[in-house]
């Protein structure tokens, strides 16, 4: 079950989002109108922790607890970054989540979340279908 | 107790999340993200010839188990440790989403436009359905979302993440500001 320190730290990020609230409609709307600082504390501290993370790791060249080198994928520009991402934007400010809340409010008993990650997954089909026509 | 049940404050919240990181990389080498699992579901679920979606998903199963993990978590912190209040917003936020017509503020989400008989209504519709696609659209297409872009991306001083994130914003505050108010009235 090498899985299972993934479906830990799972439970530990779904319950956060949760207790954070930043997979509210209510707090993504209060962002989105600059009416709280909020949802920005969360995501500029998030990234601070992210950073001086991976700032350390690469310093000191700290190897996983099964003593593999880190590696991290760099992230490459294409056209779908911009197109992409408005996109997602729109959909986020409409259904006030992104993938990571959409599993933590269907837990949560939002049931109804269910059919907006079904129309996510048939997105992702879509584009799959669609990216070789799409611009890159 | 009480710990459990109230909401907690950015500063406690935004650092945890941020822990994820290291997390993630010390325990499995994995990077943060959360909308490859959307990829992932395609791959494992819908019998397909496309390409995109012909590679081993069994590899990268350890994100679908995460989203699994979240299911549970949301469910803990959302059933078991529910916060009996609502949520504390600002009161100019509260004015500015009342003055979209919602009354209710009970709950996580406004559950006068999700819920299942709204799906029958083109507001319902637009906001449930289309809205789910363009996140599962959208964010494959710019190969990340907010978790894998906007904390990890950034986190990591890649620049195509901030570029993503802006548009993210962008995107959201059109929708916020100028489309929403419009589909709230149909």
């Amino acid at each position: 079950m090498k899985n299972l320190k993934f479906l830990v730290l799972g439970i530990l990020f779904g319950f956060i989002l949760i207790k954070g609230e930043v997979i509210s409609w209510f707090r993504i709307q209060e962002m989105f109108r600059f009416q709280s600082f909020h949802m920005y504390g969360v995501i500029c501290s998030a990234i601070a922790i992210g950073m001086i993370s991976i700032l350390i790791i690469k310093k000191f060249n700290i190897k996983t607890f099964s003593g593999e080198e880190i590696k991290i994928a760099p992230k490459e520009f294409t056209k779908g970054n911009v197109i992409g991402g408005l996109m997602f934007g729109l959909g986020w400010a409409m259904t006030g989540a992104c993938p990571g809340p959409l599993y933590a409010l269907i837990g949560s008993g939002s049931l109804i979340v269910i059919v907006v990650l079904l129309s996510a997954v048939f997105g992702t089909y879509i584009y799959g279908v669609l990216k070789d026509k799409l611009p890159h | 107790m009480s710990i459990l049940t109230q909401p907690w404050p950015w500063y406690i919240t935004g650092p945890l999340i941020g822990l994820m990181i290291p997390l993630l990389l010390l325990l499995g080498n994995k990077a943060f993200g959360i909308s490859s699992s959307l990829r992932h579901i395609c791959a494992a679920c819908i019998p397909t010839n496309v390409k995109f979606f012909k590679y081993d998903w069994k590899a990268e199963s350890w994100n679908l188990v995460f989203a699994l993990g979240m299911i549970i978590g949301g469910c803990i912190a959302g059933v078991v440790f529910k916060n009996p209040n609502n949520i504390t917003l600002s009161e100019t936020a509260v004015t500015s989403i009342s003055t979209l017509g919602i009354t209710n503020f009970s709950g996580l989400i406004p559950t006068e436009i999700f819920n299942f008989s709204s799906l029958l209504t083109l507001k319902g519709f637009i906001l449930i359905i289309i809205g789910g696609f363009m996140i599962g659209f959208g964010t494959r297409y710019a190969n990340g979302c907010t978790s894998g872009h906007s904390i990890m991306g950034m986190a990591n001083l890649q620049w195509p993440s901030l570029v993503s994130t802006c548009c993210f914003f962008a995107g959201g505050l059109l929708m916020t500001w100028v489309i929403l108010p419009i589909i709230m009235k149909l």
